[in-house]
């Protein structure tokens, strides 16, 4: 091989791994907080369990047992059954099916519009950036859980209008962010450069700009999951959110306001309490852990 | 400062009215017959009865016909009249809206004086045992929703230990004195509290990193002023500044009430009431209600941007 030879590869490997290098070492920080480490694999565990219910629980979740009705944690149900003989244990792993998946969902609805509306927001400025942040600034400071309370209460109760109905209200905050993002990454050469030689907006929006958004973007998703978590929880505690017998945590925490189930049959509502806590308790370690691993100076 | 003012206000008209049209256009779309909802199946209505009944309350008119008389009647300050039990829809707001703002108010107030001086205490101290514990616990108050909290403190506190009553606002047999309501008051407001404090420390210890490494505190060091002087005259007030707009930020969630805290110790706030009004198909309440709660919102937003302006003197409107 002649000299030239080299350098030109060894310039492209070193072009290839810059990238590769700062994911390298943006995962070398997020190790580093051990919290969000060990809430990492805990996490892991919640959601293998939850999508091998069918295999990890001994019984259906609606599956009714009156002869067993009300039993105490026991070899044969290991956290006990409910009112109507239900295993509590299957139900709690089934409904971590539900919670999850109506947390992912909605922030996933969330982010494409809130990166829809930042992006056309940052890009274009003027009178579109006015008209759609008085739009986000409106719904982020309307409390959304009225709204939630009152498409919740009308709409016919589905796993799936939950999903919308947390998704529609929750974008706001990812819409400021990217729209921040995209009104300082505008103005960088390449942007210009790519401007200058006829790329078109909608290319310079989805192929220059997005990719570089995602990674202080991502901190925030995570915070976001967390908190469809617990607004699915809340709605299906006040008995408006998934409609029974398809469990969730949430309405399974809706015993607990039956004042003899929270006193006397602990075993109904504490399961779903604790994976509810736990769950939501690494998600948002995990995202503090993003956070300090792709920019420590984010504020969230 | 008096034209931005003028300005925020007038914007704020259109802004209420875009509320109140989604909000009627929502219960217009929902299927299933409004009447349906009042009128208890045991009745045994006849079908020109039920028509009387529509015709009375109105409801055999065109939407948009309905809505205009609601907004005419809402000029000349009428609120209307419930569905479901005949009674004024402004009474039973004014009365809820008087509770929700006592049990969020006394939460809100625990919040910023506990969450605001641990934040700055624990912001002075980074990576200490302190600094881990209280952040520790903060992250355990935001990520444990108030449901959770509120369920076992019932359970412990007053069902079990028996040091507080279990719901409601006043005594059942007696008049309500000072003390009953401080006494009823307790735990619901703790338990509300706990998040304020959580979410008022981390923004609190965060603005205060922030600011500890800010060039004008290294001036400060430089010239020689004494530790505490730098602290208490240069770091604390700047990085309380911004901790004003996550306060503020808070203050229309007083309004909506806590729906869960209120649900579970049955307290007589907006959260239950808008609750009843939601499942109950109550337009005339759900109307009243959400014209107040966006006032609210609106009359916060306004004077959080005013109180900003008056503690920051960087900050100018024109």
């Amino acid at each position: 091989m002649t000299k030239p030879m080299t350098t030109t590869t060894s310039i492209a490997t070193i072009e290839q791994d810059a990238p590769r290098e700062l994911k390298n070492r943006a995962l070398r920080r997020f190790l580093k907080h051990r919290l969000a480490t060990i809430s990492s694999v805990v996490l892991l565990l919640i959601s293998l369990a939850a999508i091998f219910a069918p295999l990890i629980a001994s019984y259906g979740y609606d599956k009714i047992d009156l002869r067993a009705a009300g039993t105490p944690p026991s070899e044969a149900h290991l956290l006990g059954t409910d009112r109507v003989g239900r295993d509590i244990f299957s139900r709690t792993l089934y409904g971590g099916q539900v919670s999850l998946a109506v947390g992912i969902g909605a922030t996933a609805i969330a982010t494409v519009i809130g990166t829809i509306i930042g992006s056309l927001s940052g890009y274009y400025r003027g009178w579109v950036d006015a008209l759609l942040m008085r739009l986000t600034d409106t719904v982020m400071t309307f409390p959304s859980i009225v709204i939630m309370l009152t498409l919740a209460a009308l709409l016919p109760r589905s796993v799936w209008n939950i999903v919308l109905i947390i998704g529609l209200l929750s974008w706001p905050a990812v819409a400021r962010l990217v729209r921040g993002q995209f009104l300082s990454i505008r103005e960088a050469e390449f942007v210009t450069a790519a401007r200058v030689i006829g790329v078109p907006d909608w290319r310079i929006i989805l192929v220059h700009i997005l990719p570089n958004v995602f990674a202080p973007l991502i901190a925030l998703i995570t915070f976001s999951v967390g908190s469809a978590i617990l607004t699915e929880a809340g709605l299906s505690f006040l008995g408006l959110g998934v409609p029974p017998p398809t469990p969730s945590w949430g309405n399974m925490l809706e015993s607990a306001r039956n004042l003899d189930i929270l006193v006397n049959v602990p075993w109904m509502w504490i399961p779903p309490a604790i994976t509810t806590v736990l769950t939501v308790l690494c998600v948002n370690f995990i995202g503090d852990g993003i956070r300090d691993a792709v920019d420590p100076r984010l504020v969230l | 400062m008096l034209k931005y003012l003028a300005r925020r206000l007038l914007v704020s008209i259109p802004v209420l009215i875009s509320i109140t049209i989604i909000i009627f256009t929502l219960t217009e779309l929902a299927p299933g017959d409004v009447v349906d909802y009042f009128v208890s199946p045991e009745m045994e209505m006849s079908p020109e009865a039920m028509e009387a009944l529509r015709i009375r309350f109105g409801l055999d008119q065109p939407a948009p016909v309905r809505y205009l008389n609601w907004l005419g009647n809402l000029v000349q300050g009428e609120l209307g009249y419930r569905f479901t039990d005949g009674q004024p829809v402004l009474d039973a707001v004014s009365r809820r809206l008087s509770a929700s703002l006592l049990l969020m108010g006394t939460a809100l107030g625990i919040g910023i004086v506990i969450g605001i001086p641990l934040g700055v205490f624990i912001g002075l101290r980074q990576y200490s045992f302190w600094d881990f514990t209280f952040t520790g616990f903060s992250f355990l108050g935001i990520s444990t929703p108030a449901f959770v909290t509120g369920i076992l403190a019932l359970l412990v506190f007053s069902i079990r230990l028996n040091w507080f009553p279990s719901g409601g606002m006043r005594p059942v047999a007696s008049d309500p004195t000072l003390l009953s309501t401080i006494h009823h008051l307790m735990l619901p407001s703790l338990v509300l509290s706990l998040n304020y404090i959580a979410t008022f420390m981390r923004y609190t210890r965060f603005s205060m990193l922030e600011v500890v490494r800010a060039d004008y505190v290294t001036t400060a060091r430089a010239k020689g002023l004494a530790s505490p002087a730098i602290t208490w005259r240069h770091i604390v007030p700047n990085a309380i500044l911004p901790v004003i707009t996550v306060v503020g930020l808070s203050v229309p969630g007083l309004v909506v009430g806590a729906v869960f805290t209120e649900t579970i110790f049955s307290w007589p706030g907006m959260g239950t009431l808008y609750l009843q009004a939601v499942t109950g198909r109550d337009v005339p309440l759900l109307m009243g209600m959400n014209l107040v709660i966006a006032l609210f919102v609106l009359t916060a937003n306004i004077v959080t941007d005013l109180a900003y302006a008056i503690v920051d003197p960087r900050i100018r409107y024109d």
